[in-house]
């Protein structure tokens, strides 16, 4: 019961997002504000976190392959087709969500609790729209590069580890990323995170935007708000895959 | 003139305002006064729809508000500035882009034209130098009389205060008050100030509503309000030794 209350006031919420907005150009500025804040923002924490992951996987992989008889290159394909298919989208998704939603949600919830939204309901501002569709839809543009940067420093990160792994060549882990690439996994990368995108900034948007109470409200909102993010992440992750690679 | 008619106001089932009706005459400030939790915040809110009300009208010059649909009360708004109880500045803004703000979304105006007015409205509430400062940068004082420029900067005909004294100091309170009723005759708007603060009655009084239990108790003028036999209006407007002192004396 409370879970069809909280979907049908979501989706009011979102259609109230999408209505035409007031003034188009100021929209526009605000996309370009938010691409700032919420994407490039990220850069930095997307990148770190590839790099790792990538290395990782390299030494895991190359741990695993102690049968002589598994050809090395291996090594290289398995970091690739990992971070295409896997970390790149859904892992980073969920650092984001952490991050950019708690961001989203706190903000957006301190304003509900100081009336600054009811200040912009007074002017005659849909404040709905003007506070989540620039969001949401400069998350859309930016992420999906976020997630190409995450493959390039993943698959890089996995080659610098190559360096600690005695038994396996830099010749077999390029090898090993040029070996059968699949493209539609970049197709597939994508899908997801324009999917996640969406998750990351409406979800914690809508628990900021109908947070009651004070200070100690928006605390517990934002902390919902990363939770069910990531959640339904890793829902649509499956339901995705299921569509689209089986 | 705002003319409210029987207004019914609930939160799930538990009645807050209950059949107010009262006339909020334009060029005069009206003030709303009430022990706190009486129901004035939401009063104030269920003129501009902020809250939906249950029963009732409210009428702006004639144009029933309870009536409208989401975009006639849109363009109604545009007529309405509302000083919010914590000021509600926009914090990541600085003052000026604060005041600006309207501005933008609702005039074409020139970037140069819109700073003019901007610091025009600025200068009214004594505001100098501040442009460039956030609002958690100044102090309670300053951040309502940025809020009253802003809520002024679209020339509105009705001007809605909550408690725009609270949290101030006595002297500033005073310098508060009066700003709103010198601005509220400059610009003949119909202004509904919601106050608990018996300095501004006293100060600023043209028509005094007094809701408690979530009914109008009784209205007046501020020369009224001095030889009211009201007990309930008594004890909330003179509830002190020196109130009573006052009274006695007038
Ligand atoms: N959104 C709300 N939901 C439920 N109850 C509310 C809401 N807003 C106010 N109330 C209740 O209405 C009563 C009057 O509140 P309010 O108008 O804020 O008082 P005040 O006169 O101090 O401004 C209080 O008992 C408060 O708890
Ligand atoms: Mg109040």
């Amino acid at each position: 019961m409370k879970l069809l209350y909280h979907i049908g006031r979501y989706v009011q919420l979102m259609l109230r997002v999408f209505q035409k907005p007031e003034k188009q150009s100021i929209y526009l500025r605000q996309i370009v504000i938010e691409m700032d804040k919420l994407g490039i923002n990220s850069l930095g924490i997307v990148i770190i976190i590839s790099f790792f992951l990538g290395a990782v996987i390299t030494m895991q992989t190359a741990y695993n392959f102690e049968n002589p008889l598994i050809p090395l290159y291996l090594i290289g394909l398995t970091t690739r087709d990992s971070m295409l298919l896997e970390f790149s989208s859904t892992i980073v998704g969920l650092i984001l969500a952490g991050k950019v939603g708690s961001n989203i949600a706190s903000e957006i919830g301190a304003m509900r609790v100081t009336e600054q939204i009811d200040a912009l309901e007074i002017m005659g501002i849909n404040s709905a729209a003007y506070l989540i569709f620039p969001k949401i839809i400069a998350t859309l543009i930016i992420n999906p590069l976020l997630t190409i940067v995450s493959m390039f420093v993943g698959i890089f990160g996995g080659y610098l580890s190559v360096f600690t792994i005695t038994k396996l060549t830099v010749a077999d882990y390029f090898y090993g990323l040029h070996y059968a690439l699949n493209t539609f996994y970049i197709t597939y990368a994508i899908v997801k995170t324009i999917v996640f995108a969406f998750i990351i900034t409406s979800v914690p948007a809508y628990y900021g935007y109908y947070v009651e109470g004070g200070s100690l409200e928006v605390g517990k909102n934002s902390t919902a708000a990363v939770v069910y993010s990531s959640i339904l992440i890793l829902l649509f992750n499956m339901i995705i895959t299921q569509i689209l690679l089986t | 003139m705002i003319e409210v008619k029987n207004l019914h106001k609930s939160f799930d089932g538990r009645s807050i305002l209950n059949d107010i009706s009262v006339k909020l005459e334009q060029g005069r400030t009206n003030l709303i006064i009430g022990q706190s939790g009486s129901g004035k915040t939401v009063f104030l809110k269920s003129l501009v729809g902020l809250h939906e009300v249950d029963s009732g009208h409210i009428l702006y010059d004639g144009r029933d508000f309870t009536k409208m649909r989401f975009k006639e009360r849109k363009l109604l708004r545009k007529e309405i500035g509302m000083l919010f109880q914590g000021g509600a500045l926009f914090d990541s803004m600085t003052v000026e882009e604060n005041v600006i703000f309207p501005l933008n979304m609702f005039t074409d105006l020139s970037t140069e034209e819109k700073r003019e007015r901007a610091n025009f409205f600025l200068n009214r509430v004594n505001i100098m130098n501040a442009n460039h400062k956030f609002p958690a940068e100044i102090s309670g004082g300053m951040q309502k009389r940025v809020a009253i420029a802003r809520a002024i900067v679209l020339h509105p005909q009705y001007l809605f205060c909550d408690e725009p004294n609270s949290g101030l100091d006595p002297s500033t309170s005073i310098l508060i008050d009066n700003l709103i009723q010198e601005i509220s005759y400059e610009l003949n708007m119909t202004t509904v100030v919601i106050t608990h603060d018996m300095n501004s009655v006293m100060e600023i009084g043209d028509n005094i509503i007094f809701l408690y239990n979530g009914q109008k108790w009784w209205e007046g003028t501020k020369d009224e309000i001095m030889h009211t036999d009201n007990p309930e209006l008594n004890n909330f407007v003179f509830p002190s030794k020196l109130m009573r002192i006052i009274k006695d004396q007038a």
